[in-house]
């Protein structure tokens, strides 16, 4: 790959300022100023109106402290744990599966795995409340086979999310742990084995810190999302299961309360940056890769 | 060698776990009954009442209208920002590429209510003007993306050629870049209308009161009841999704052959 030098190094090449002001332009108004607006509108009040109010508070700051807030954050933080850790757990031995299979079942395997990930994102959840719904089918075979109690309701409580959070987020973790796994040598399993190594030392000696870039991206790619989970819990989770992102949703458009709302969304996105940052340092185009479904 | 049985079973069963949900909610938009696990009989009534819908026409009309816009000006603003990141090692393009990257990673949620709160301390009224505007933001950078890694297997000495040869600058731009680079801005694009298409929570955050994109349309029939017409309208939407996916993939199997 050949990088043509700037003709000049100097701050204004005129050709580089052409071509970038366009997306700078753009993304510093919608994006970056909208950013910094959070955290100055999470220090305002609002009016009766439902407005913004031109006067500064510390109100919201406090709201933070109080109230069910620590319940809502700590459920947030353990179902998007327990998403990242199943989608993970899953994901590895999909991802060994396809990558040890001749080239065509993979492909197929692929689009198999890819069609859930582009199908509407509604309507997946739909299809979960349909499915667990009081008088569907999965109700009807688990109290049959009595491992569900009549009376014991399958939606509109956490567990209900954490299944449609994995059902969301598990292609986004099988297809960068695939990509790393496709590139691994596995004749250094057999290696490893040779060497007198059990099978599942092998695996977890050689094959795991082999595919590590791979985990670590599809990690991130779960964890971030989930964090941010907003219809899911929405849709299926009942009073008991709201995640920030509900609490978000609420203030704005509920209690008419933008200030507030700011405050958590600016709580949250300082959440998310610290896992952002260490993922921005370690992975670089791998969402790409995700998107269009092509392992490098 | 010994071969565990583990993957295989977990594929399988991960299989099971992403077809089931899908696979009785096509059939269910079939059943007679509103919503028990029972078949009562095969109807088209529920596609019948969808099609009667008028509302359904007006928010696909919306998405489609906004769609459209977003991907048109995100494949000229993200190609342009592309070639800038490519071209170009400065600090400008190091700030450039984070304000690429930030939109693909936070959760919509954030970009909805930034966008939101934008807005609303401009005066501006929220409606299918603001979810147009949302939706360039955030496809920009995914055109800029897909066109990059276009861009990155791309043989400059072409351009070199054509510039030797006697070339202007602008005739190698449109005569011997774009041509070459057309497939993946196209690529681009098409992602980007995917998204802008599909996208709820972000819409939802800017969209205010009356202004109903397909997504937004669908949440309000899931909250408010309305089941059997769900089903038939996903149905719908899914068989679509399956054949735009297969005839893509059709299409790269048959490139990896001739190549």
């Amino acid at each position: 790959m050949k990088k043509n030098s700037p003709s000049f190094s100097g701050r204004f090449n005129p050709n580089e300022i052409l071509l970038s002001a366009p997306s700078i332009v753009w993304l510093i108004l919608l994006f970056a100023i909208p950013t910094i607006l959070i955290f100055l509108i999470a220090f305002k009040s609002a009016d009766a109106y439902g407005n913004i109010s031109t006067h500064w508070t510390l109100d919201n700051l406090r709201a933070l402290a109080n109230r069910h807030y620590p319940m809502i954050v700590w459920r947030t933080f353990w179902l998007s744990c327990l998403t990242t850790a199943l989608c993970i757990g899953g994901g590895i031995p999909v991802a060994y599966f396809m990558a040890r299979i001749p080239r065509k079942g993979r492909n197929l395997l692929m689009i198999l795995i890819v069609i859930p990930f582009w199908t509407n994102f509604l309507i997946r959840i739909f299809a979960w409340k349909n499915l667990l719904h009081p008088e569907g089918m999965l109700k009807q075979v688990l109290v049959f086979l009595h491992l569900v109690a009549p009376e014991q309701p399958l939606l509109y409580n956490p567990w209900a999310v954490l299944a449609v959070l994995v059902y969301s987020y598990l292609p986004f973790a099988i297809l960068p742990i695939y990509a790393a796994a496709e590139k691994f040598d596995f004749s250094l399993l057999e290696a490893a084995q040779d060497l007198g190594a059990r099978y599942s030392v092998a695996l977890r000696k050689v094959f795991l810190p082999g595919i590590r870039s791979g985990i670590w991206t599809a990690a991130a790619m779960v964890f971030i999302p989930a964090l941010g989970s907003y219809v899911i819990p929405d849709i299926v989770g009942g009073a008991g299961s709201d995640m920030i992102g509900n609490k978000i949703a609420q203030r704005a458009f509920i209690n008419r309360n933008l200030p507030e709302a700011a405050m958590l969304a600016g709580a949250l996105s300082l959440t998310v940056l610290l896992p952002l940052l260490i993922y921005l340092f370690s992975q670089r185009r791998n969402k790409h890769q995700l998107l269009t479904g092509t392992p490098p | 060698m010994k071969r565990s049985i583990i993957p295989l079973t977990v594929t399988l069963l991960t299989l099971l776990f992403f077809y089931i949900p899908i696979i009785l909610l096509v059939a269910q938009s079939f059943n007679a009954s509103r919503y028990s696990g029972a078949w009562t009989g095969f109807t088209l009534e529920w596609y019948a009442r969808l099609f009667r819908d008028r509302n359904i026409w007006m928010a696909l009309r919306n998405s489609l209208a906004i769609g459209l816009g977003a991907t048109t000006l995100s494949m000229v603003f993200g190609t342009t920002a592309a070639l800038a990141l490519d071209r170009y090692r400065s600090r400008l393009q190091r700030t450039h590429y984070i304000l690429i990257y930030m939109p693909l990673v936070i959760p919509d949620i954030l970009m909805g209510m930034c966008l939101l709160l934008f807005f609303v301390s401009l005066g501006m009224k929220l409606g299918l003007l603001t979810i147009f505007l949302a939706h360039v933001t955030f496809c920009i950078s995914y055109v800029a993306m897909v066109v990059l890694a276009r861009l990155q297997d791309f043989d400059h000495s072409l351009v070199e050629a054509a510039r030797d040869l006697g070339a202007t600058r602008r005739q190698a731009a449109t005569r011997v870049l774009l041509p070459l680079l057309a497939p993946g801005i196209l690529s681009g694009g098409l992602l980007a209308f995917t998204l802008s298409i599909d996208d709820f929570v972000i819409s939802f955050f800017v969209a205010g009161p009356g202004a109903t994109t397909l997504p937004i349309y669908i949440y309000s029939m899931i909250k408010h009841g309305a089941p059997p017409v769900i089903n038939a309208l996903s149905t719908i939407l899914l068989f679509i999704t399956f054949a735009l996916i297969i005839t893509a993939q059709m299409l790269t199997w048959k490139k990896e052959k001739t190549t």
